[in-house]
């Protein structure tokens, strides 16, 4: 499952780093801890936080995660979104909370 | 010998954060250097220069590549860690309410690089800074 997939299957909204769109989706980690996800999260995999300034994306590149998405309406602040684009890996949002976002998820991955 | 390489860490300048690790990261990808090894490697260098820019004032991070190992001291001057013991277990934070409020001091970095180097020293000197040694052997 790419990207681009989960936008379309969940309505996420594409805040930046659309360069990234084709990149391929291996299960997901939600945390809103810096160090839980640099220690526990792996590479390809989809972050969900409500984290949005631009360590978030420190750690995304770090770890070549394949996006990153923000719940509850959250937006990536402006030096986040710029890293995103430099980097290609997407920032995208969601209105729903952590919970309902990382269970639809879970189901759409686990196919 | 080694091929070295040195890096500044701003204390307080959380929009740098990272820029150092990415840095390393790099260099190592263009040694290719085992996926593996890079990925631990990542983890140990980004956790000890977010607690530079946390914890302490300005810092180094001083790599050094070998055939078989990568060896990277960082060295800060800052408030050093009265409780080394203390501060390796998970949970343990000194982090501000400002910092928490980022996501970090969760107390998880120093059990990251615990986890993800295969050598680890520190040392500290309160009101001086702290040096920490990591060490991840190559092959
Ligand atoms: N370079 C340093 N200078 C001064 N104190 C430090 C330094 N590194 C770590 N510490 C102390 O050790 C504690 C634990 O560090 P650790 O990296 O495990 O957690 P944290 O930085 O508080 O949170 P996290 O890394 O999970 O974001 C810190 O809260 C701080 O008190
Ligand atoms: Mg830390």
């Amino acid at each position: 499952m790419k990207v681009q997939d989960i936008v379309e299957a969940l309505g996420l909204k594409v805040c930046s780093g659309s360069a990234g769109l084709n990149r391929e989706i291996e299960g997901g980690y939600t945390s809103d801890l810096l160090s839980d996800v640099m220690g526990n999260a792996d590479e390809n995999q989809v972050w969900v936080t409500l984290q949005t300034h631009k360590n978030i994306m420190a750690i995304a590149s770090l770890k070549e995660l394949a996006a990153i998405v923000l719940v509850k309406g959250y937006e990536p602040e402006a030096d986040a979104a710029k890293q995103s684009n430099v980097e290609g890996i997407p920032i995208l949002s969601s209105t729903e909370e952590a919970f309902e976002l990382s269970g639809k998820l879970f189901e759409l991955l686990k196919a | 010998m080694g091929m070295k390489f040195t890096f500044v860490i701003e204390g307080g300048n959380f929009s740098k954060a990272g820029t150092a690790s990415s840095e390393v990261k790099k260099i190592l990808k263009q040694l290719n250097v085992d996926p593996k090894i890079i990925k631990r490697t990542v983890v140990s260098l980004y956790e000890a220069e977010v607690n530079v820019v946390a914890h302490a004032f300005e810092g180094n991070m001083n790599v050094e590549i070998f055939p078989d190992k990568i060896v990277v001291r960082i060295e800060d001057k800052g408030p050093g860690i009265p409780d080394i013991d203390m501060a390796m277990q998970i949970g343990f934070s000194t982090a501000t309410p400002e910092v928490r409020e980022m996501g970090f001091g969760a107390g998880m970095g120093l059990p990251n690089i615990k986890k993800n180097s295969d050598r680890m020293n520190i040392s500290s000197t309160i009101n001086v800074g702290t040096q920490l040694e990591i060490v991840n052997y190559l092959k």
